[in-house]
């Protein structure tokens, strides 16, 4: 914002009561409102978003925007039934309008009165960061993005690279007491490139980005927008010789980081508690059972500094936590809201989400991954007789209730005889949720986390995550190339 | 659910006005407002019911060649105020874009509102809640009835929702128009011995007139489910693919994201320098009509009265026989290929417009899906594919699939945890049989089709 410079509010709280007038009272009538047709749990949710973009294409700084979204979003629960109902307006006729509304869900003389408030508990994992970067220092890093990838082979033909950023306040008041404010900045940098051989007359593509809730000085020190331009053309120049991928069961390495999308959908979301308290899921029935090899052990952790899966509080303002999903090959725990904890007599484990005020919230994965194991990643190449190295994705997708599962390879090689050979073409790579990670057999100690690219989709809501992986043989899994 | 639609394009007007005011040299304001509603009825008893409205704002601005802008759904005058002087301020930062500019004035459609396009009916909230409610639940009723493999489920669903867009610009273009739309749907979950499969149906209309029963749509998501229990996996090979017209859908969409002129423009499409070559076989032609009519009085689902840009919508042939007419375009992109717009522009509330299809679909044949799938003697009916696995740079195409596997024309039994790989330019090429069974269900829609020569991975 180079016209007004943000002040910041210290508190997200603040955001509400001196831009809305949203105060104690006027909760309390919205929360009694909510409840009045016998509902028991009733909660606000308010959210005010501020969010901008610049983006360089065609070596043209063509586009830069900015965008405000403010909301409430009410929800009711009467039961294991949902009630919901959001306003953009934020004054009182509205936020009660939306109230009555949500509170038709249940049908009855009022019972549950709203508790005395109590602030949560959370932690302080992002820094303090407002919107007031210089527009012109972000105008710079997209610059500087497309002269580095032009400058890494001259068969980079085209280059956009783009860099976003958002400032996210929330207010979560509830009758059970809870109160929690936080204040969510998230950025992330992208860069696509296309690369072209005359000679050979082929065409390839290759993309790079990442970011978290971090300061801008993230893109000056840690990654710069230098590294994500080489990384990108790196891709695009080996795509341009890769070969056909190979099709059928065969051995597969996954190298570290991003590749723990794998575990993102193999297993992450069949451990979502939603999917098993309605026994829709491949993974219901199967707690305290053997999913895995005993080298295999899954945390989904919503409590790393500066991430972009994590969070102070959840969007139901339960502090997030570092859950042990799967512990040595044995299921241990759902990740879980607090519908369903209620429901199932379980406490939420913090992965109450949503993806604005206009959703309700579910279930969903914070930062998500495999812990390191013993083995020496050269040595678990070295293992292989003739398999797929698989070190980046494009994403994946999961069929909930039958197990299966796919993640698409960008980034792949053949291993023969233990040596990483020819570059391969993308090939879709698919498994069975809760067999696939019997065949881990050689688990790496080179534990990575993602760079912070992740958007997780689920009932059309989306929501940024992270995922992460050591490096990880599986014995046996199905490459989905055309070739031998 | 009263919506005053005329101050809808009388607010972009005074944005465009208060844009140029502030300085812009050209402005375009959108103003979107729309309500829903929403509920999910499982096992009988409603799970989620949820119902809102909402409106937002955005606007783009230039100055000169330069461009900027900015939204908001905060309609209050302080923040109408930070909207203009916002993107006002940010269009002095971006760079100067030979291209950049707003259509010329005469380009404009003189359609202005959605009158007689049959896109907007008010009957889609006439129903009481408790009707709505009853819908959903009879739809998943129905389901569960069909099969008594069906003892869980995700529910039964009913949707309604109206929406009012209006744009207008400093070239002198407003127009506005409502849409509306309600749907049922459900997704039964079917179990037996070998384990658990989920699978849906539903049915969405402009129009509660139109929209399929309770009792039809229950019953073809049973059937959808049912058939996939016992799926096993095959070995690995090539072998015919048929893709049902749900799927053969995205196939043949991804034409139309390889004709997009963004992709054209920037060398990242493998259609670049095709036009007037054959890209696939003479049983394929291919259409986008943004004007389509359903019926005299009901409009395509893709049917608008003006696209993103404020131009008149049209017809096109894309693939002729097998011959790439045309690519699809915005006024940007058209200025940036030296051609026409296509009329192509879709306009959400930031930034430039982008390109989207009308009512696009595959001509249909004259085969039936029967006789297709008799003149097949080894090969999968493809009903379901996972992931996203396509690659428009250079056709590389491969998916997680799931289907009926075929032998001498009959299926003999579900099909999962494979993949199906190819290159959508042979593929296009190898499209041997086209069927006679387009619907339109949605904007986009496919007969379905018979390729060869794709590489199945499975066991």
């Amino acid at each position: 914002m180079s016209s007004s410079p943000a002040t910041l509010p210290h508190n997200a709280q603040q955001i509400f009561q001196d831009g809305f007038g949203i105060g104690t009272a006027l909760i309390e009538r919205c929360l009694s409102a909510a409840l009045s047709a016998g509902g028991d749990f009733a909660e606000l949710y308010f959210e005010s978003v501020t969010s901008s973009s610049i983006g360089v294409d065609e070596g043209i700084v063509k586009s830069a925007s900015q965008g405000h979204s403010t909301g409430c979003g009410v929800r009711v629960l009467s039961g294991e039934r949902t009630g919901y109902s959001y306003t953009d307006v934020l004054d009182e006729t509205h936020l009660l309008r939306a109230a009555k509304t949500a509170a038709m869900i249940a049908s009855g003389p009022s019972t549950v009165r709203v508790q005395g408030f109590r602030e949560a508990t959370t932690h302080d994992l992002y820094p303090v960061v407002g919107l007031d970067a210089e527009i012109t220092h972000k105008l710079a890093l997209v610059q500087r993005a497309d002269k580095a990838a032009r400058a890494y082979d001259p068969r980079i033909t085209q280059v956009r690279a783009g860099f976003n950023d958002e400032l996210r306040h929330i207010l979560i008041v509830a009758s059970d007491g809870t109160w929690a404010a936080d204040t969510q900045p998230l950025s992330r940098f992208s860069v696509a490139v296309i690369a072209k051989d005359a000679k050979s007359n082929n065409t390839a593509r290759g993309s790079s980005g990442g970011g978290g809730r971090v300061a801008i000085s993230y893109y000056d020190t840690q990654r710069t927008p230098e590294w994500y331009a080489q990384d990108a053309a790196r891709q695009a120049i080996l795509q341009l010789q890769a070969t056909e991928a190979p099709a059928g069961e065969m051995e597969v390495v996954l190298g570290p980081g991003w590749p723990g999308v794998l575990i993102h959908e193999a297993v992450g979301h069949g451990l979502e508690a939603d999917f098993n308290r309605k026994k829709q899921s491949a993974f219901a029935g199967l707690m305290g059972q053997r999913v895995a090899t005993d080298k295999v052990t899954v945390v989904d952790n919503g409590t790393i500094p500066n991430r972009r899966g994590s969070l102070n509080v959840d969007d139901e303002g339960v502090p997030t936590q570092n859950t042990v999903l799967i512990e040595k090959g044995i299921l241990r725990a759902y990740m879980s809201d607090k519908l369903s904890a209620k429901v199932m007599g379980l406490p939420s484990t913090g992965s109450g989400r949503r993806e604005s005020y206009a959703s309700a919230p579910m279930p969903r994965m914070t930062n998500t991954y495999m812990l390191a194991g013993d083995d020496d990643p050269a040595d678990i190449l070295r293992s292989v007789k003739k398999g797929l190295y698989a070190v980046n994705f494009s994403g994946g997708s999961v069929d909930i209730t039958n197990g299966k599962f796919v993640f698409a390879a960008s980034e792949a090689y053949l291993i023969e005889d233990g040596k990483v050979t020819a570059p391969v073409k993308g090939a879709m790579l698919i498994g069975d949720g809760p067999e696939a990670l019997k065949y881990v057999s050689m688990v790496g100690h080179d534990l990575s986390l993602d760079e912070g690219i992740g958007t997780c989709g689920k009932r059309g809501q989306g929501v940024p995550v992270g995922v992460g992986t050591p490096t990880v043989k599986l014995d046996r899994m199905t490459v989905g190339g055309t070739g031998r | 659910m009263v919506i005053k639609t005329q101050s809808l394009v009388s607010l972009a007007q005074n944005l465009v006005d208060r844009a140029l005011r502030a300085g812009a040299t050209d402005a375009e304001a959108v103003v979107y407002e729309a309500d829903e509603f929403y509920t999910k009825v499982r096992l009988g008893q409603v799970e989620t019911l949820t119902e809102s409205t909402s409106r937002a704002i955005g606007l783009r601005v230039f100055n000169g060649q330069r461009t900027a802008s900015t939204s908001t759904n905060d309609l209050g005058e302080d923040s109408l105020k930070r909207l203009v002087r916002g993107a006002v301020e940010l269009s002095k930062v971006t760079e100067e874009d030979p291209y950049a500019g707003l259509p010329d004035a005469d380009a404009y459609s003189t359609v202005r509102n959605g009158d007689g396009l049959g896109i907007y009916f008010a009957d889609v909230y006439d129903l009481p809640v408790k009707a709505r409610i009853e819908m959903a639940r009879a739809t998943e009723a129905a389901s569960m009835a069909a099969d008594v493999r069906i003892q869980n489920s995700d529910g039964g669903t009913f949707s309604a929702a109206t929406s009012h867009k209006a744009i207008a610009n400093s070239r002198g273009f407003a127009g506005e128009y409502g849409k509306s739309y309600c749907g049922i749907g459900c997704t039964p979950i079917a179990q037996d011995e070998n384990g658990m499969q989920r699978d849906g149906w539903g049915s969405g209309a402009r129009t509660l007139r139109k929209l399929d029963t309770p009792e039809e749509v229950g019953k073809e998501a049973t059937k959808r489910a049912v058939r996939r229990l016992g799926a096993r996996r095959v070995p690995t090979q090539k072998a015919s693919m048929v893709f049902s017209r749900e799927i053969a859908r995205g196939i043949m969409g991804n034409i139309f994201d390889a004709v997009n002129g963004e992709a054209v423009y920037r060398h990242a499409t493998m259609f670049e320098g095709m036009l007037g070559q054959q890209v696939a076989s003479p049983l394929v032609t291919v259409v986008d009509d943004g004007a389509m009519m359903l019926e005299d009085w009901l409009g395509g689902f893709g049917t608008l009265p003006f696209d993103g840009d404020g131009l008149p919508m049209q017809r096109k042939v894309i693939v002729e026989k097998g011959i790439l007419q045309t690519y699809v375009t915005n006024s940007y992109t058209a200025r940036k290929l030296g051609t026409k717009s296509t009329s192509n522009a879709s306009r959400g509330l930031a930034g430039a417009p982008g390109i989207g299809a009308g009512n696009f679909y595959l001509q249909p044949g004259t085969q039936t899906p029967r006789e297709i799938i008799d003149d097949v003697k080894t090969g999968l009916y493809v009903t379901e594919v996972l992931g996203s696995g396509v690659n428009l740079v250079t056709g590389d195409y491969s998916q997680g699939a799931s289907g009926i596997w075929i032998e001498n024309g009959v299926f003999t039994g579900a099909v999962e945890e494979i993949t199906i790989a190819g290159n959508l330019k042979e593929m296009y090429k190898n499209i041997v049989a086209v069927g006679n069974d387009l619907i339109f269900r949605g904007s986009a829609a496919s007969p379905c089709i018979r390729v060869e020569g794709m590489t199945i991975a499975g066991s």
